[in-house]
């Protein structure tokens, strides 16, 4: 502000400046399954429908999303009587919450865990970890159900897509290095991960690196580029069902905006008024 | 003074309701303080003229307690503080209550924005020397102020309920829990039970809603009235009541708060709603600062989540917590504290200082070897918040501004706010053997600042003060 005291302050700045950005450097990130990116859009009306409908066929029979109320999909362009016809198979009434009949302990008692509501999972996981989760499960033996996963390792969830998704298996492949190994990763459509062996473990060829994929074994009813789109259009849904007033925020937003910019001006201007006569 | 001898009010100035407004005011004055107070507070209050950017804060920290206040009233319509209904009713407000998503929205980022503006208020204190002489009692005020908000924001930060909010509670609780003999009776008649539960809930909300904001709003009002006592202070950190005009008896260098500083203020303010507003309307979770991912999933007493931090404006002395292992007690905390020790006997006047300092030393050395670590940690963590109160008596530089200390406690400063900033990214962050390094050179930094302070703030070459205030 002042320029008598400026040298010192900016020197201050700039040390200030520099040891805050290296220090962050001194603890790398560690490796985990790189999710894909949900090409989600929630304007995007025609695919929110699509997966309303994939949500109360396929999901809404264990999960419940007891926050949630059927009439608020008449904010997605549908009327009622579509909303009562296709997508209401328990409820009675429009205003009822998408709660499911099964109870938590019925749940746990046949499923070992209560399966999670739903309402507001896309704010908690995040729609990237939901996109590659329902596109990463994989058969395995070893598991009570089945099924296992990429994202989550032992999950209690079957593959419930699975007549649409097909049935996959798990791929590995050794890499002498890392760099190889992520180059290769790069190259799949599906989710993949690196573990890392010690040297003992990897014995003589010194194949440190496993690249692990997932491959389809049996295809199912549905490609694959329509599969990850059904995924799309459910994981939009989702986020779209965490917080239903998402667009009506953003849009409150600009004319707020514009309303503070008028009032930020006119408060400028009644500022620099009254300090004229101030020295 | 009795009513009547009170002169009339007259407004002056061109106006259809002038007699009657002019009648009005007249009647409340004869019956309340209320033009003594306007003028003592507001329109003859004199403030230095040269307030720069930091000078905003602390009006904005009020602006702030009252968007809290105000959105607080309209959560509490609708939210239960109830174990098996909070987390429903925090949605339900989010979802089917009219407005309710912005009203929350608000109270969430005010939470932040809150610490953000207090940070930025005290570091203003920090940089000019606010509260040196006379201003003491003004400065502890406002760290009381302080404390109250971290309870605020702790007792608040469970009412969501979500597993961030039960999580963050137990561990906070859990730290009482460390006080040697005591410490797990303390930890139970804290929460209420013997885990955190409805219980815990209920009190927290009772808390949350009207204890601390009580005690909160009182002691906002002895900050002003100790402020208005002594005066602002200002960047030069010279005093405007040594230069005063001889006929009118006001300070040369002084303007009047009103209409100067609520103009500006009020300039201050709608910045502020801009950049605010950003937040509650395009990024309410504040890349997952402001509102924790974690605590979108339902409380769950029996899934410990793998990774639990505090709220961002906590995790600085979080960080000191996690920072404090054995090795740290040991090797830094132990010869610190004998080193310590030696320098304040060195500088001490009397024996009998020295002989306290001794024996203090003696039994905190006694303890570091006896103790488990974890209370050293807790131990720290509480000090690395109370030391702030000892400012006034720490800083020994013969001038208040940073412009006219020297260079080593600009680095000093310097130094402290990259130890802090460091430190609160790193608690937000899980442990690894390089951040609890980082750490703890961090926390090191942190405390010698404050600890060397008054011998390094006496040692500076400092530049003279001027007379009056310079610049604009």
């Amino acid at each position: 502000m002042q320029a008598r005291a400026g040298k010192g302050h900016r020197q201050m700045k700039t040390l200030v400046l520099f040891l805050a950005l290296s220090a962050p450097l001194a603890c790398a990130a560690q490796e985990s399954v790189r999710l894909d990116s949900a090409p989600i859009d929630p304007r995007d009306v025609a695919s929110l429908q699509a997966g309303a409908r994939t949500f109360v066929n396929y999901c809404l029979n264990c999960h419940s999303a007891g926050m949630m109320r059927y009439h608020r999909l008449l904010e997605l362009g549908l009327t009622e009587q579509q909303i009562k016809d296709n997508l209401m198979f328990t409820a009675d009434k429009i205003g009822d919450l998408m709660n499911v009949a099964m109870t938590s302990k019925d749940a746990k008692a046949w499923l070992g865990t209560a399966p999670p509501d739903l309402s507001v999972v896309a704010r908690a996981r995040g729609p990237d970890w939901l996109y590659t989760y329902l596109r990463s499960f994989y058969r395995d033996p070893e598991s009570p159900t089945g099924w296992n996963n990429m994202v989550f390792d032992r999950v209690a969830m079957p593959q419930v897509l699975w007549t649409l998704s097909g049935q996959q298996v798990q791929v590995e492949r050794k890499f002498r290095n890392l760099e190889q190994a992520e180059a290769a990763g790069r190259q799949q459509k599906n989710a993949w991960k690196i573990d890392e062996l010690t040297a003992e473990q990897a014995g003589q060829d010194g194949e440190r690196f496993i690249l692990k994929t997932i491959t389809t074994e049996t295809p199912g009813s549905l490609s694959q580029i329509d599969y990850d789109i059904l995924v799309r259009d459910l994981v939009n849904f989702m986020t779209w069902m965490a917080e239903p007033n998402q667009l009506a925020r953003k849009q409150t937003g600009y004319v707020v905006m514009l309303a503070l910019l008028v009032l930020l001006v006119l408060a400028y201007l009644l500022y620099k008024e009254f300090w004229k006569d101030v020295h | 003074m009795a009513a009547a001898e009170k002169q009339p009010v007259t407004i002056t100035g061109a106006g259809p309701f002038n007699g009657v407004m002019s009648g009005l005011l007249t009647w409340i004055d004869q019956r309340f303080p209320l033009m003594e107070n306007w003028r003592s507070h507001l329109a003859e209050y004199y403030a230095p003229k040269n307030f720069n950017f930091w000078y905003y804060f602390g009006s904005l920290a009020l602006f702030v307690l009252v968007i809290q206040i105000v959105t607080g009233i309209f959560l509490t319509m609708n939210y239960k503080p109830d174990a098996a209904q909070a987390f429903a009713s925090v949605e339900y407000i989010m979802r089917e209550v009219p407005w309710g998503w912005w009203i929350r929205y608000m109270h969430s980022t005010g939470a932040s924005f809150f610490f953000i503006c207090v940070y930025l208020h005290m570091f203003r204190g920090l940089l000019y020397g606010s509260y040196r002489k006379p201003r003491e009692l003004l400065w502890i005020f406002g760290m009381l102020i302080f404390l109250c908000l971290m309870a605020e924001a702790f007792f608040g930060y469970l009412l969501p309920w979500g597993q961030m909010s039960y999580w963050g509670a137990q561990v906070i609780v859990n730290l009482f829990g460390a006080i040697p003999v005591i410490g797990p009776d303390l930890a139970i008649w804290i929460r209420g039970d013997y885990v955190v539960s409805d219980a815990t809930l209920n009190r927290f909300f009772a808390f949350h809603v009207i204890a601390v904001p009580l005690v909160l709003l009182a002691l906002v009002v002895a900050h002003i009235l100790a402020l208005h006592e002594v005066g602002s202070n200002n960047p030069d950190g010279v005093e405007i009541e040594n230069a005063k005009d001889p006929r009118t008896g006001r300070p040369l260098d002084g303007i009047p708060f009103h209409p100067y500083y609520t103009v500006k203020d009020s300039f201050g303010v709608a910045v502020f709603l801009i950049v605010f507003s950003i937040v509650v309307f395009f990024m309410p979770e504040g890349g997952g600062y402001f509102l924790e991912q974690n605590n979108f999933i339902p409380a769950d007493p029996l899934k410990t989540p793998p990774h639990i931090a505090p709220v961002w404006y906590f995790t600085p002395y979080y960080s000191i917590l996690r920072a404090t292992t054995d090795k740290f007690v040991y090797w830094a905390l132990a010869p610190a504290v004998v080193a310590l020790a030696a320098l304040i006997a060195w500088s001490a006047k009397t024996s009998a200082v020295r002989a306290a300092v001794g024996v203090a030393a003696a039994v905190l050395l006694l303890g570091f070897f006896t103790l488990d670590a974890k209370v050293w940690g807790v131990v720290l963590m509480g000090v690395s918040v109370m030391i702030f109160f000892f400012m006034p008596w720490l800083d020994r530089s013969p001038v208040k501004s940073i412009r006219y200390k020297g260079p080593i406690t600009k680095v000093a400063i310097a130094l402290f706010v990259v130890a802090f900033v460091v430190l609160g990214y790193l608690g937000t962050q899980a442990v690894t053997a390089a951040s609890t390094l980082t750490a703890q050179i961090g926390a090191g930094v942190y405390f010698l600042f404050f600890f060397l302070m008054p011998w390094y703030s006496r040692l500076d070459k400092c530049k003279p003060e001027p007379e009056r205030v310079t610049g604009k």
